[in-house]
């Protein structure tokens, strides 16, 4: 695990244009490193693997979105005059343990007492959702397969994916049924990753580098932990309320974004992603997909790195992994041809557990 | 492991309302929770919380067939995952059970049964709890073997 992140850290510091010794703050996201390796205090063995012993270090948790969450506590450090440099980082090292122990440790996103304890699984509390989804607004299955071909076809792109390999249609709905009716191209993958953001102030950025990347806006939204309170299965009202407070405090317009990276852990959550950040209208995701409007080229690309599904889902370090792409897409720096041509403006929408943490970013040139 | 190394304090606490279905009302709005909350989220400060006995009555809102689980489902794969919509209004997560899947449609009618949830690994302790079953009877009529017309 802190290999990982001194990984990323390291790349990241040297791409910056910093030294080390420049860093003031650091602030990691992780779900579970005392689960996945026994291992909790991570934010500080981060920066003593880094060589920042004496450097403020803290781990932010939110379930999947624990990436998003650091983005956001990094964003608060700075935008209040106490740093000037700090380092938004995420980790997760899943793989150490089996798939079942991975979906049992998962499952803890959830609510333990009334959704784990009776069988409810991560997938399963996402298919609860698909069904309702596929009730109230007609779904076809052949939709969720279109979100996953997508994200297998940028994911063949990025040389820094989990999954490489382009996949069909006929694939998807014919692989091994999840929980009904989410398959198995359905479901993102279990990932060991690590991804890290510099954020600085404008002015002292501009002394790194001629094209810093801005960010615009970042917010935050909870909603209950379980779905048994939830009201409307279909959409997630943390998304809606923290792209609404986004939206509003970088005074931009859904038609302005020109890449989104969404959080894509099972393909419904892209439809209802897309839906509740007020890109289409709820119900119509389905049409983008028809089109291929979220493909590299179309009018709102989408996981232009894979996403979660063929990108990899780090839990930790999706948040941060998610602004780290948008930033390559602004700067023009995508390479194998997923670039968006022009792109100015970029979100990042990063989710925990099912809804009940939402994070939403706002980046531009 | 997140589900199966609960402590036995943890089962304790919340054994009323998994084995009888309790939740809160408030007397106030006329609002039911489940699971029982402290404070009526509509009425705050002003509300005022009475414990509830549900009928175990209810519908299937969305329902899905687990065909990957945690270590301690295993044994009951596939098994069926539901939100049912309580007579009383709140939604309960629970297991289907006495059916086949297949058979399982959101608006199915079904009611609240007893039954083991799932056992811990190495003579631990038994979790117990609800589950809900078709109320139309199907269920009797399948464990004698008859047919229902
Ligand atoms: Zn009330």
């Amino acid at each position: 695990m802190k290999d990982l992140a001194w990984e990323a850290g390291v790349k990241a510091v040297e791409e910056a244009g910093i030294s080390g010794k420049d860093i003031e703050c650091i602030v990691f996201g992780n779900m579970s490193g005392g689960l996945f390796v026994g291992q909790e205090h991570v934010a500080a063995l981060v920066a003593d693997f880094l060589g920042l012993n004496s450097v403020p270090a803290t781990r932010v948790e939110a379930a999947c979105a624990s990436g998003g969450a650091a983005f956001l506590q990094a964003y608060m450090a700075v935008a209040s005059g106490m740093y000037d440099i700090v380092v938004a980082g995420g980790v997760e090292k899943m793989t150490d343990v089996g798939a079942g122990q991975a979906t049992s440790i998962l499952s803890g996103a959830m609510d333990y007492e009334w959704e784990a304890y009776f069988g409810a699984t991560f997938p399963s509390v996402y298919a609860l959702m698909a069904r309702r989804y596929m009730h109230e607004h007609g779904l076809k299955p052949e939709t969720l397969a279109k979100v996953a071909v997508k994200n297998h076809y940028h994911g063949s792109l990025n040389p820094l994916a989990h999954f490489r390999n382009r996949i069909t249609e006929d694939e998807a709905l014919s692989s091994p049924i999840v929980a009904d009716p989410l398959r198995r191209y359905d479901c993102c993958p279990v990932s060991d990753g690590a991804a890290c953001a510099i954020l600085a102030p404008l002015e002292v950025a501009r002394k790194y580098t001629d094209a810093p990347i801005r960010v615009r806006a970042v917010a935050q939204a909870s909603d209950t932990l379980s779905l048994l309170g939830r009201g409307d299965l279909c959409t997630l009202r943390a998304t809606v309320k923290a792209a609404g407070r986004a939206f509003e405090e970088a005074n931009l317009g859904r038609e302005e974004v020109d890449v989104v990276e969404v959080h894509d852990c099972f393909t419904i959550a892209e439809l209802l992603a897309l839906e509740d950040l007020g890109f289409c209208k709820k119900g119509e995701a389905w049409k983008l997909y028809d089109e291929g409007q979220t493909y590299v080229g179309g009018k709102l690309p989408v996981n232009t790195d894979g996403g979660l599904k063929a990108g990899g889902h780090a839990v930790g370090a999706t948040g941060i992994k998610q602004v780290v792409e948008v930033v390559r897409q602004l700067r023009g720096e995508a390479e194998n041809g997923r670039q968006v041509d022009g792109a100015e403006v970029g979100l990042t929408h990063n989710v925990g557990g099912t809804g009940a943490t939402a994070v939403v970013a706002i980046l531009s040139r | 492991m997140a589900v199966s190394s609960a402590g036995i304090p943890q089962h304790w606490r919340t054994i009323k309302e998994r084995y009888r279905l309790l939740g809160a009302h408030c007397e106030r709005c006329g609002s039911n929770y489940f699971p029982p909350r402290n404070v009526c989220p509509r009425c705050r400060r002003r509300g005022k919380m009475a414990q509830v006995e549900f009928s175990g009555k209810g519908k299937v809102y969305s329902y899905t067939v687990v065909n990957a689980s945690s270590k301690a489902f295993e044994q009951y794969m596939p098994y069926v995952v539901a939100l049912v919509e309580l007579d009383e209004g709140p939604r309960v997560l629970s297991q289907i059970v006495d059916c086949k899947p297949e058979e399982v449609k959101i608006g199915m009618e079904v009611e609240a049964c007893f039954r083991k949830i799932f056992e811990q690994e190495d003579g631990g302790i038994i979790s117990y709890g609800f589950k809900f079953r078709p109320s139309d009877g199907s269920w009797a009529c399948r464990e004698t073997g008859q047919r229902s017309s």
